[in-house]
């Protein structure tokens, strides 16, 4: 394990613990601490994949550390347990019908590129993917913003490859829907 | 073949809009099958909603991609 193949992983790693801590310069400090326990350690693997796996899971225990040093009392959840009543399996049938048609069909979205370059968007944004289901923000989140493979984020949440598919695919049409309603649709006429 | 077609002809006419969309959601996260990806293009050429739904998880994709330095 050389300082080039565990910088090349930094970016993700960074990423993960963004999504976590929500601070840059904490998630700076736990991928840092990561890193180097990776290099102390110089444990040889033969894929990319199953160094990734590695990091992240030291990294993991990283997170874990700052919350219980920082806020003694705060609860990070039980991150493996699965919506058991789950609100937005209900969602797919608001846009599907019994025969599998859409019922409220995507609409065209007038120059969405101009919404990236629009602070207000991603308030939307943040505002959207809050309200989704915690697990399928979170599976969208590792999948979409991280950079994670379908494989590392089964094991990353603890659920099966076909749970796995079907949180990012609802996590995808919940946020296309609210995206559609609370930008792309009142926008349209300004 | 004949065969070939009419096994194709019959896999296009029955997926629905809602198994299209999956589909397209799988692309996003694995290379779909050659099979796959057929039916998908075949599908799309009838139905603009599930065009338009293919944009949009472009763009989703996109959105995400810039979320972080955009906090920054």
């Amino acid at each position: 394990m050389d300082k080039h193949q565990l910088n090349d992983h930094r970016t993700i790693l960074l990423r993960y613990a963004l999504l976590q801590l929500h601070d840059e310069a904490v998630a700076e400090d736990a991928v840092q601490e990561t890193l180097l326990a990776a290099l102390q350690t110089g444990d040889s693997f033969r894929s990319e994949s199953a160094v990734r796996t590695w990091l992240i899971g030291i990294l993991k225990h990283k997170i874990a550390d700052h919350y219980r040093a920082a806020e003694r009392h705060y609860s990070l959840g039980d991150p493996t347990s699965e919506d058991k009543d789950d609100p937005s399996a209900a969602l797919e049938q608001l846009i599907f019908d019994g025969k599998g048609h859409w019922i409220g069909a995507p609409s065209a979205w007038n120059n969405p590129d101009h919404a990236l370059e629009q602070g207000e968007f991603w308030g939307v944004f943040e505002w959207c993917q809050k309200n989704l289901s915690e697990q399928h923000a979170r599976a969208f989140m590792l999948r979409e913003m991280v950079g994670l493979e379908t494989e590392e984020i089964c094991q990353d949440m603890a659920i099966s490859h076909s749970a796995c598919r079907v949180y990012l695919h609802r996590a995808r049409l919940g946020l296309r829907e609210c995206l559609e309603q609370r930008w792309f649709t009142t926008k349209r006429t300004s | 073949m004949p065969g070939t077609t009419l096994v194709y002809y019959q896999e296009n006419i029955m997926k629905t809009c809602k198994d299209i969309s999956e589909l397209l959601s799988e692309s996003m996260d694995r290379p779909l099958t050659w099979r796959e990806r057929w039916t998908v293009r075949v599908h799309l050429l009838m139905c603009r909603h599930c065009s338009r739904f293919q944009n949009h998880l472009n763009f989703l994709h996109k959105a995400a991609e810039r979320y972080y330095p955009n906090k920054r």
